[in-house]
């Protein structure tokens, strides 16, 4: 249950700020990938939220607290370079969790079996871009490097274990160290530098799991319940 | 036409530039006579291939600003069904955007190209989109009534005598069709749901059915293109004649939705077998035409910036492309890395999730 959630909230939260580019991307093909990747997000998120509940109940009627979202998933788009960040932290960690999930006798492992194939798409789709951003310009080389280090200090939460995944279905520190080096490999090979700041710190370690989020994302929330909120009762 | 090359030739060689100009022009003629399909390397009058430019890249910038009403409401989406529908049908824009613009630049013209006229104004999109989406009833609408539109002036274009824009409107026409049932069936939701739900939908039904009216263009009499695109078998009906086949097509589904449309002057005519209907505002046409329209301006600022701030990602995906494509030096098209392609519809993956 609070695994569904946690997984359920990662793919919602990450699907709505995806969805914000529509019609803002540098470049049509680049219009049909983000929504393809909110799509599929967004498509997991509603199979992550019915095992725990009503998606629509727990999407549209939870306030902030109750989100058991990663805060690194919440944080706003700011420029290609920044949102291409995140994407790459973020799916190569759900690349590698869903791997093992689905390698599980766990209860996600025939869900996973089949997001992984899906992410194993948008983890390309996010390495082949930090390699061009990197390896591009001097001006995309710069915004790449500050998208990677603006994001760093969110990625240390990826690594607390999720409560009610089996520590037999996935070990979260080989997870983490496997994370590490596939970063680390396409950072360098992007001609970029491995940020050196902290991963997280007292506040920020598995805080987004506990239902402390970030400032942007309690306006986030209310741009996306308004209307559900306005029209109790009502179906749609 | 594989023969016509050769033809040319021949005429070419043993007549004057005149004579195998009118020999050309007799063989490109026949071709559409006998609706044949005129393809990118055939030989055709200067003047289709302008005209088709024009129509094809106004096609293709409708699709593309045609996304930001609807984007308007994404973030905003009342359940993560509609959520998931609306986010695909957006996508699948920008893929029709995308087949558009490889189609125009079978003639001869570049995206980039056609993109900077949009950007200076100088080549125009559908005036349906000057109009903003003030609830969340208005994606149903514009579902419903400009997809509506849409296609009842896009199917003939399937037989359109140019064969690249006839192809991409096949596709076009099949994913349009699955919007506008969607977008009819958001309406039907919000018809039989709470009062305030119903006031929305009417409140939408009537701020888009006249602006949807005027998406087929002028009254004939004063369609200055009309008579030679017929002819070239660009298009095949009449502004009028289209109009008239949508408001027929309408007044049903609108009882069915039990919604009524915003005009007291619809009424079946039984001698002509068609609903009169009441006159359009083609003032308010001309100056939505002119820039005037509500969102005109936002339209084109958003667009352009978008273009403005995704500058220096096109830069870099041309600087690496050259850096690493040993084979191709100097391959300096700016465009998006070579990532691949999920093959999957996007209008089967909402089904599929839904």
């Amino acid at each position: 249950m609070s695994a569904a959630l946690a997984l359920g909230d990662d793919a919602l939260v990450l699907s709505h700020r995806l969805g914000e580019w529509a019609g803002h991307a540098p470049v049509l093909e680049e219009e049909v990938a983000l929504a393809n990747i909110a799509l599929d997000l967004l498509g997991q998120a509603r199979v992550l939220l019915s095992l725990a509940g009503d998606e629509d109940e727990l999407a549209y009627l939870r306030e902030e607290r109750a989100f058991r979202n990663l805060q690194l998933v919440e944080q706003p788009n700011g420029d290609f370079a920044h949102t291409i960040a995140r994407q790459l932290f973020f799916s190569v960690y759900q690349h590698l969790l869903y791997e093992r999930l689905a390698a599980s006798a766990g209860e996600f492992a025939g869900l996973a079996a089949k997001a992984v194939k899906e992410v194993a798409y948008h983890r390309d789709h996010a390495e082949q871009w930090v390699l061009r951003l990197g390896d591009g310009t001097a001006e995309s080389h710069e915004r790449m490097q500050k998208g990677l280090d603006a994001l760093w200090r969110f990625t240390g939460e990826m690594f607390q274990p999720v409560e009610g995944i089996d520590a037999a279905d996935v070990d979260w520190p080989a997870l983490e160290a496997a994370w590490l080096s596939a970063v680390a490999d396409v950072v360098q090979r992007a001609t970029l530098t491995l940020p050196t700041g902290p991963r997280s710190g007292a506040w920020a370690a598995g805080a987004g799991r506990q239902g402390l989020h970030t400032e942007p994302f309690g306006r986030m929330l209310a741009e996306m319940q308004h209307l559900h909120r306005s029209h109790p009762g009502a179906s749609w | 036409m594989a023969a016509v090359t050769a033809e040319q030739k021949a005429q070419s060689t043993s007549g004057t530039a005149d004579a195998a100009e009118a020999a050309r022009t007799a063989v490109f003629d026949a071709a559409v006579a006998a609706d044949d399909r005129i393809e990118p390397r055939d030989w055709m009058p200067e003047a289709y291939r302008a005209t088709l430019v024009r129509q094809m890249a106004q096609h293709a910038h409708s699709e593309i600003i045609g996304m930001q009403p609807e984007a308007n409401w994404i973030t905003r989406a009342p359940s993560l069904r509609r959520k998931a529908i609306l986010m695909a049908k957006v996508q699948d824009e920008a893929g029709h955007g995308l087949y558009l613009y490889s189609a125009a630049e079978t003639l001869g013209t570049s995206r980039e190209e056609l993109l900077d006229k949009l950007h200076a104004g100088r080549q125009r999109y559908s005036s349906i989109f000057n109009y903003p989406t003030l609830t969340w009833a208005d994606v149903g609408a514009i579902g419903w009534l400009v997809d509506g539109a849409a296609i009842t002036n896009q199917v003939p274009l399937c037989r359109c005598s140019y064969g690249p824009y006839a192809r991409a409107m096949v596709r076009i026409c099949k994913e349009e069709s699955f919007h506008q049932r969607q977008g009819y069936e958001l309406l039907l939701a919000l018809s039989r749901g709470t009062p305030a739900q119903h006031d929305m939908a009417q409140d939408a039904v009537n701020r888009w059915w006249w602006p949807s009216l005027m998406m087929f263009g002028p009254p004939d009499d004063a369609s200055s293109h009309s008579a030679q695109s017929m002819a070239w078998k660009i298009k095949r009906h009449s502004n009028d004649e289209l109009r008239q086949r949508f408001v027929d097509i309408c007044v049903p589904q609108a009882e069915a939705l039990g919604l009524t449309l915003p005009d007291p002057d619809i009424r079946w005519n039984e001698e002509r077998g068609q609903h009169d209907f009441g006159a359009i505002d083609w003032t308010e046409f001309q100056e939505v035409l002119k820039g005037n329209g509500p969102c005109n301006e936002e339209r084109i600022s958003q667009r352009r910036r978008a273009h403005e701030e995704g500058a220096w990602v096109r830069d870099a995906a041309a600087a690496y492309a050259a850096k690493h494509s040993p084979a191709r030096p100097g391959a300096t098209r700016s465009g998006p890395p070579a990532a691949p392609v999920q093959d999957t519809s996007p209008a089967q993956h909402v089904e599929e999730t839904a």
